[in-house]
C-alpha cells in the first residue's frame, strides 16, 4: 500500500499505458472495455487522492522523480494543486465517458477493430494525463504528441458513420503536428538561454536573465521572446483559441460520440492548462503580461473567440457542430480567466476548465444517445425528443443551461469568477462581452430545446424509445454533476483558489 | 415556529407545492386542492410576519446554500419586501381560483405543467421580496422569469413561441447584460473596500463612498442606469416589448405576470434597489437619476396613447400595464419619503385593480369568446358581475374616487409636492404633475369606452345567436372578491397608508 | 554585414530554410501525401536546429576516453537524445497520416484537397 502511494504520480501515467499495450494484445470482445474501465477507475482513484492531498492535507507539491534522478537532470513528476484539479478533471471525464461509450461505440467501431479503439483511447488518455504532471519541456512535448497521435486515430475512427471523419483527422493531424512544433521550436530557444528542460528550472534560470534586462547590459531578450511566441502559438493550436481554432468544429462533429464527449471535455483542457503552466509558473507573468503585454493581446483573442464562436454556434442546423463551435467560444472564457492575471480570474480559468468538461461532456453525451436512437443530430432529428427521450433531453438542457451560466448552474459559477477578475482589472468592455456571450449561448442552446420540446416528430419518421441505460446514466451523472456544482460551489472554489493562489505566490 | 423558520417556509414550501403537483397530476382535483392549500399556507405565513414587521423588529434567515464563497443566499424581512410579499401571496388565491375555472372552462391541455409552474415562480418572489442581498435577489429574480416561461408558451403555437423567445429574450438579456454586472460590479467594489457590503441596507450603500470620492458620481450614475434597465420585468420603454408580447399566455398568467408576480417583481426591485442600494438621499445628492423621471413619465404618456388604439382587449390592458407601473418608478425617481410611500401603495393598488380587469376579460373569453374591445356592445347585461368588476377596476386604474386607485394617485401628488418643498429642480416636478393629469384623462379615455359599450350599447345581432351567461362559477368568484378589495381599501386606506409609512419610515 | 549575417549563422539559416520550404509545401500542396511529406521536411527542420544548439564550439564527441585532457570540451548531447524521441514522434505521425490518406482513397477515391472539398461540400451538414 505504501509503494503504491509512493509511486501514485507514475502511476497515473505508466498503469493506462500498460495496460493500453495489454489491451492491444488481449483485449478481444468485451474485454477491452472492462479493461478500460478499470484503468480509468484507478486512474480517478489516484488523481482524486492527490487532489486531496496537495488541496486538503498539504504539502502543496508531491514530487516524483522518475528513475530517481534529481531535477533538474532527471524527468520530474510535479504535483501542486492546478495540474491536481486538472487531472482530476481528465480522469473523471474519462472514467464517466469509458463508461458510456461502452455501449455507444458498438454500432460505430466494428468488433474486430474494438481492442485498438480501447488501447488508443487510453493512450490518449496517458498522453492527456501526461501532459499535466510533468514537470519537464521535452517530456510535455513527447505526451503531447502521444495523445494528440491517439486523438487523430480517434476521431478518424468516426468513418464508419461519415467519411467526413477522415479528413477532419487529417487536418487536425496537419495542424496539430504544426502546433506541437512551434512548441518545441521555442522550447529549443529557452534551452539555449537556460540549458535547461525543467520547468521550475526553467523559470529560476530565467528571472537571472530578466534581472540583467534592467541593466544596461540585457542579455537573450529577443530569444526569449521569439521562445516565448512559439510556444504560445503551438499550445493556442492545441487549445483551439480563436483564430486557430479551424480544425475544431470538424474533429469534434464526425468524431464518435464517446470521443467527442472524451476531446470537449479534455483535450482543449489540457491545452489550457498548458498555457497556464508556461505563462504562469516558466515565463512568469512579469515577462509575458507586464513586458509583453501579452495579456491583451490573449484577451482580445478570447474575445472574439467568445463572439465569433458563439454566433457561428448559432448558424448550425448539426447539433453537434453547434456544440463544437460553442467549444471554441467556451475556451475564449478559459482564455480570458488566464489573461486577466488576478486570483479571481485563474479560479475562473480553473473552475471552468472543470464545469465546461462536465456540461460539454453530458452534452455530447447526450447528443450520442440521439444518434443511437435516431442515427442523425441534425436540429431535425431532435424534433419532439422531449417526450421520447425525456432524460437524454434532460441531461442536455441542463448542460445547455451550464453553457449559458443560468444560476444554479456550474456555468454560473465561473461566469461569476470571470466578470469579477475582469471588473477587478477595470475591463468594463470584456466583462460586457462575457455576459452577452451568455445570451448568445442562450439563443443557440435554445434552438436545440425548442427543437426537443416544441418541435412535432418528423412525418414517418421510425418510433424512438429512451437511451439504453448503460448510456444514460454517465450522461445523467455528469449532468447532475454539473447542477450539484453550481447549487454548492465551495469544492471547486477552495480547489481553484488553492491553485490561483499557488500560480500567483499569494499565501493562501 | 421561530420567525427565521417562517421565511424559509415562505420560500421553500410552494417548491413542496409544485412537486405534490407534479406527482398528483393524474387526479386533477386533488392536484388543484393542493394548490389552493399551498396558496393559503404561504399568505398565512407571509402574513403571520407582518406584526413583527410593523414592530420594527428584523427577521434574518439564511439559506445553506454555497452557491458562490463568501456570498450568502440570505433574507431579511423588511417592510417594503414585506408589502411585495403579500401581495403575491394574497392573490395568488384568486388567482388560482380564476384559473381551475378557466383552465377547465377552456379545455387547456397540459395543466399539470401549467400549475406546477405557478408555485415555482410565487416562491421566487417571495424570495425576491425578503432577498438580504443584491445577489439574493438577482438569483430569484432569475428563477422568476424561467418559472414563467413555460406558462407565456403555455398554448405550443407558433405564435405563443415567437412570444416566448420575445419575453425570454428581453428579460434575460437585460438581467444578464446589466443587472448582473451591475451585481458584480458592486460584489468588486466592496471587494476592493470601497463599499460596505452587497446587501440592502437603510440609506444605501454609497453615501460614505460618494462623499469620500471612492465612487465618482458617474461611476453611481452608471450603475443606476444599468440596474434601473437590468431590470427588464418594470417594462420601462424601451423595453417593455416582452409584455405586450406575452399576452398570447392563458388569462390567469396574463393576470399573474401583471398583477401578482411579474411586473410587480421589476418595480418592487426598483423601488427596493433605489432605497437600499443607492439611497435615496445620496441620489438626489449625486444629481444622477433626473433622467428616471423624464424617462418613466415618457413611458406613462407614450404607454397611455399606445392603449388608446388597441382594439385587443388584453394588449390594451397591457399597455395600461406598461404605463401604470411607471407611476411607481416616476413616484420612487422623485427621491422623497412621501413619494416612497407613494410607490409602495401604488404597487398595492394597482395589483388589485389590474387583476380584476383581467379576470374580467378572460371570463369575457371564457364565456362569449370575445377578444376584442369591438365585440364588447352590450356585454354587460349578459355578464353584469363581471363588467360591474372591470367598471370598478377600470375606475382604480384612472384613480377617481370611491376606489383605491384614487388613494395611491392623492399620496404621489402629496410626494410631487414634498419634493417641491424639498427644493429639488422645478422643472421635474412640474413635469410630473403634467404627467399625472394628462395620463388620467389618456386612462378615462381608453377605459371608458369599454365600459360605454358594454353597458350603453346594443348588443349586435350576431350575439343572439350565441347565447351565453356569466362565466364559470369560480372565476366570477375569484373577479368579484379581488373587485371588493379595490373598494375595501377606499373606505379603509388606514392599512395601505400604516404599511406605505412603514416602507417610509424605513426608506429614510 | 548581410554577408556575415548569413555566413556566420548558416546552420540557424540552413535550419529555417527547411522549415520553411516545409510549411510552403504544408500550406500550398493539395496533395494529402504531398503535404504529409512537407510536414516531415518541417520536423526535419526542427530536428537540426536541435542538434546545431548542442554543437559547442571546439568541443568533442562526449565520450570520455581514458587519457584525454582534464580541460577537454564536450558537445552536449542532450539534444540528440531529445531528438531521437522526435524522429519517433515524426515517424508516428507520418504514418498515421498515410493511414488516414489511404483509408481517405478508399472513401472518397482521390487524395486531393480541393476535390475532396467540392464532394463534401455536396454533403448535408
Amino acid at each position: 500500500m505504501e509503494l503504491i502511494q509512493l509511486h501514485l504520480p507514475a502511476l497515473i501515467v505508466v498503469l493506462p499505458l500498460v495496460t493500453g499495450l495489454l489491451t492491444a494484445l488481449l483485449g478481444r470482445g468485451g474485454r477491452g472495455w472492462w479493461i478500460s474501465l478499470g484503468a480509468t477507475g484507478a486512474v480517478l482513484a489516484a488523481t482524486l487522492q492527490l487532489l486531496a492531498q496537495v488541496v486538503y492535507q498539504g504539502p502543496q507539491t508531491v514530487t516524483y522523480l522518475m528513475g530517481n534522478w534529481p531535477m533538474p537532470y532527471g524527468i520530474g513528476y510535479v504535483v501542486d494543486p492546478l495540474n491536481a484539479a486538472v487531472m482530476a478533471t481528465v480522469a473523471l471525464i474519462g472514467f464517466v465517458v469509458t463508461l458510456y461509450a461502452g455501449r455507444s461505440m458498438a454500432p460505430e467501431i466494428s468488433p474486430d477493430r474494438a481492442r485498438y479503439f480501447w488501447a488508443v483511447w487510453q493512450f490518449c488518455l496517458v498522453g492527456l494525463l501526461g501532459i499535466t504532471i510533468t514537470g519537464d519541456a521535452f517530456n510535455f512535448y513527447v505526451l503531447l504528441e502521444i495523445s494528440s497521435l491517439s486523438t487523430y486515430t480517434l476521431i478518424a475512427m468516426g468513418h464508419g458513420r461519415d467519411r467526413r471523419a477522415l479528413t477532419a483527422a487529417i487536418h487536425y493531424l496537419v495542424l496539430g503536428t504544426i502546433g506541437a512544433c512551434c512548441y518545441l521550436v521555442g522550447i529549443a530557444y529557452l534551452y539555449m538561454v537556460t540549458g535547461s528542460l525543467n520547468f521550475a528550472d526553467i523559470h529560476a534560470r530565467l528571472a537571472d536573465i530578466y534581472a540583467t534586462w534592467a541593466t544596461d547590459a540585457p542579455v537573450y531578450k529577443k530569444t526569449i521572446i521569439a521562445g516565448f511566441a512559439f510556444i504560445m502559438v503551438g499550445l493556442s493550436l492545441k487549445l483551439a483559441l480563436f483564430p486557430l481554432h479551424v480544425w475544431q468544429p470538424n474533429a469534434y462533429t464526425y468524431a464518435p460520440a464517446a470521443v467527442s464527449a472524451l476531446l470537449a471535455g479534455t483535450a482543449t483542457k489540457v491545452g489550457a492548462y498548458g498555457m497556464i503552466r508556461i505563462v504562469y509558473s516558466v515565463m512568469g507573468t512579469d515577462f509575458a503580461f507586464t513586458f509583453l503585454r501579452s495579456d491583451i493581446l490573449l484577451a482580445a483573442c478570447a474575445l472574439m473567440a467568445i463572439l465569433v464562436g458563439s454566433l457561428q454556434a448559432i448558424k448550425q442546423t448539426n447539433a453537434k457542430k453547434l456544440l463544437a463551435y460553442s467549444s471554441v467560444g467556451q475556451i475564449g472564457y478559459i482564455a480570458l480567466g488566464i489573461a486577466a492575471n488576478n486570483v479571481a480570474g485563474l479560479q475562473a480559468a480553473v473552475i471552468h476548465i472543470f464545469n465546461h468538461a462536465l456540461t460539454k461532456g453530458a452534452m455530447f453525451m447526450a447528443l450520442g444517445c440521439v444518434l443511437y436512437r435516431t442515427g442523425g443530430v441534425r436540429l431535425e432529428h431532435l424534433r419532439g425528443l422531449g417526450r421520447k427521450m425525456p432524460l437524454t433531453c434532460a441531461a442536455f438542457l441542463v448542460g445547455g443551461m451550464g453553457l449559458i451560466g443560468v444560476p444554479l448552474t456550474s456555468g454560473f459559477v465561473s461566469k461569476w469568477y470571470l466578470v469579477q477578475s475582469a471588473l477587478e482589472r477595470q475591463w468594463l468592455a470584456p466583462a460586457g462581452v462575457v455576459l452577452v456571450g451568455s445570451i448568445l449561448a442562450l439563443v443557440y442552446v435554445g434552438r436545440c430545446a425548442e427543437a426537443m420540446y416544441f418541435g412535432q416528430r418528423p412525418e414517418n419518421s421510425p418510433e424512438v424509445r429512451e437511451a439504453p441505460l448503460s448510456m444514460l446514466v454517465p450522461t445523467l451523472l455528469l449532468a447532475a454533476a454539473s447542477l450539484y456544482f453550481g447549487i454548492d460551489s465551495g469544492t471547486t472554489s477552495r480547489v481553484s483558489e488553492a491553485a490561483a493562489k499557488f500560480l500567483l505566490g499569494v499565501a493562501p | 415556529m421561530s420567525p427565521e423558520l417562517t421565511v424559509l417556509l415562505a420560500v421553500g414550501l410552494p417548491l413542496v407545492g409544485t412537486l405534490l403537483i407534479v406527482a398528483l397530476g393524474r387526479w386533477p382535483n386533488l392536484r388543484d386542492g393542493v394548490t389552493v392549500v399551498t396558496s393559503l399556507a404561504v399568505f398565512s405565513l407571509v402574513a403571520s410576519l407582518l406584526p413583527a414587521v410593523l414592530a420594527g423588529r428584523v427577521v434574518e434567515a439564511q439559506l445553506g446554500l454555497n452557491l458562490i464563497p463568501g456570498v450568502p443566499v440570505a433574507f431579511r424581512v423588511e417592510p417594503l419586501g414585506m408589502v411585495y410579499a403579500l401581495v403575491a401571496s394574497l392573490l395568488w388565491i384568486p388567482n388560482s381560483v380564476y384559473a381551475f375555472g378557466y383552465m377547465r372552462g377552456n379545455h387547456e391541455k397540459h395543466q399539470t405543467r401549467f400549475f406546477a409552474c405557478f408555485p415555482v415562480a410565487i416562491a421566487s418572489a417571495v424570495g425576491i421580496a425578503f432577498a438580504e442581498n443584491i445577489f439574493t435577489m438577482f438569483l430569484f429574480y432569475e428563477v422568476l422569469t424561467f418559472s414563467t416561461v413555460p406558462l407565456v408558451t403555455h398554448k405550443g403555437s407558433s405564435d405563443a413561441m415567437r412570444s416566448g423567445r420575445v419575453y425570454l429574450g428581453v428579460l434575460l438579456t437585460t438581467s444578464v447584460c446589466l443587472q448582473l454586472f451591475a451585481v458584480l460590479w458592486i460584489y468588486v467594489l466592496y471587494r476592493q473596500g470601497v463599499l460596505p457590503g452587497i446587501g440592502f441596507v437603510r440609506g444605501g450603500l454609497f453615501g460614505n463612498a460618494l462623499a469620500a470620492g471612492a465612487v465618482s458620481a458617474q461611476m453611481l450614475g452608471l450603475l443606476f442606469f444599468l440596474y434601473i434597465y437590468g431590470i427588464g420585468k418594470s417594462a420601462l420603454m424601451p423595453m417593455h416589448k416582452w409584455l405586450p408580447a406575452a399576452m398570447v399566455a392563458p388569462t390567469p398568467v396574463s393576470a399573474f405576470l401583471h398583477a401578482v408576480a411579474v411586473v410587480k417583481a421589476g418595480v418592487f426591485c426598483v423601488v427596493k434597489v433605489i432605497v437600499y442600494v443607492f439611497g435615496v438621499e445620496t441620489l438626489r445628492l449625486s444629481g444622477q437619476s433626473a433622467w428616471l423621471v423624464y424617462v418613466s413619465g415618457g413611458t406613462i404618456l407614450a404607454a397611455s396613447l399606445i392603449a388608446l388604439f388597441q382594439d385587443n382587449l388584453k394588449k390594451r390592458l397591457a399597455y395600461s400595464t406598461i404605463s401604470q407601473l411607471s407611476y411607481v418608478i416616476m413616484a420612487a425617481a422623485l427621491l422623497t419619503p412621501v413619494a416612497i410611500m407613494a410607490a409602495t401603495v401604488h404597487i398595492i393598488a394597482h395589483a388589485l385593480g389590474k387583476i380584476t380587469l383581467f379576470f374580467a376579460a378572460g371570463s369575457v373569453y371564457t364565456a362569449a369568446h370575445k377578444t376584442q374591445v369591438s365585440q364588447l356592445d352590450g356585454i354587460g347585461r349578459r355578464m353584469p358581475w363581471t363588467m360591474a368588476a372591470f367598471t370598478i377596476g377600470a375606475l382604480s386604474m384612472i384613480g377617481v374616487p370611491p376606489v383605491v386607485g384614487f388613494i395611491s394617485k392623492w399620496t404621489l401628488l402629496r410626494g410631487v409636492v414634498e419634493s417641491a418643498q424639498l427644493g429639488g429642480t422645478r422643472a421635474e416636478e412640474l413635469f410630473a404633475l403634467c404627467v399625472i393629469a394628462l395620463s388620467t384623462l389618456l386612462n378615462a379615455g381608453y377605459f371608458a369606452p369599454i365600459i360605454y359599450r358594454a353597458f350603453f350599447r346594443p348588443p349586435s345581432p350576431e350575439d343572439e345567436h350565441h347565447p351565453h351567461g356569466e362565466a364559470p362559477v369560480s372565476m366570477v368568484f375569484a373577479l368579484c372578491t379581488t373587485a371588493g378589495l379595490v373598494l375595501l381599501f377606499f373606505v379603509w386606506p388606514r392599512a395601505l397608508l400604516t404599511l406605505g409609512a412603514a416602507v417610509m419610515e424605513a426608506a429614510t | 554585414m548581410t554577408m556575415r549575417l548569413v555566413l556566420d549563422y548558416y546552420n540557424y539559416w540552413v535550419c529555417i530554410i527547411l522549415m520553411m520550404v516545409g510549411f510552403y509545401g504544408v500550406m500550398a500542396k493539395t496533395n494529402l501525401v504531398k503535404k504529409a511529406i512537407a510536414l516531415g521536411l518541417f520536423q526535419t527542420g526542427i530536428l537540426v536546429f536541435y542538434i546545431t544548439i548542442g554543437k559547442v564550439e571546439g568541443g568533442t564527441g562526449p565520450v570520455t576516453i581514458s587519457g584525454a585532457p582534464a580541460d577537454a570540451v564536450y558537445s552536449n548531447p542532450l539534444p540528440h537524445a531529445l531528438m531521437l524521441t522526435a524522429i519517433v514522434v515524426g515517424v508516428s505521425t507520418l504514418a498515421v497520416a498515410m493511414a488516414l490518406a489511404v483509408k481517405i482513397r478508399e472513401k472518397y477515391g482521390t487524395i486531393d484537397d480541393h476535390d475532396i472539398h467540392r464532394l463534401e461540400h455536396e454533403m448535408p451538414d
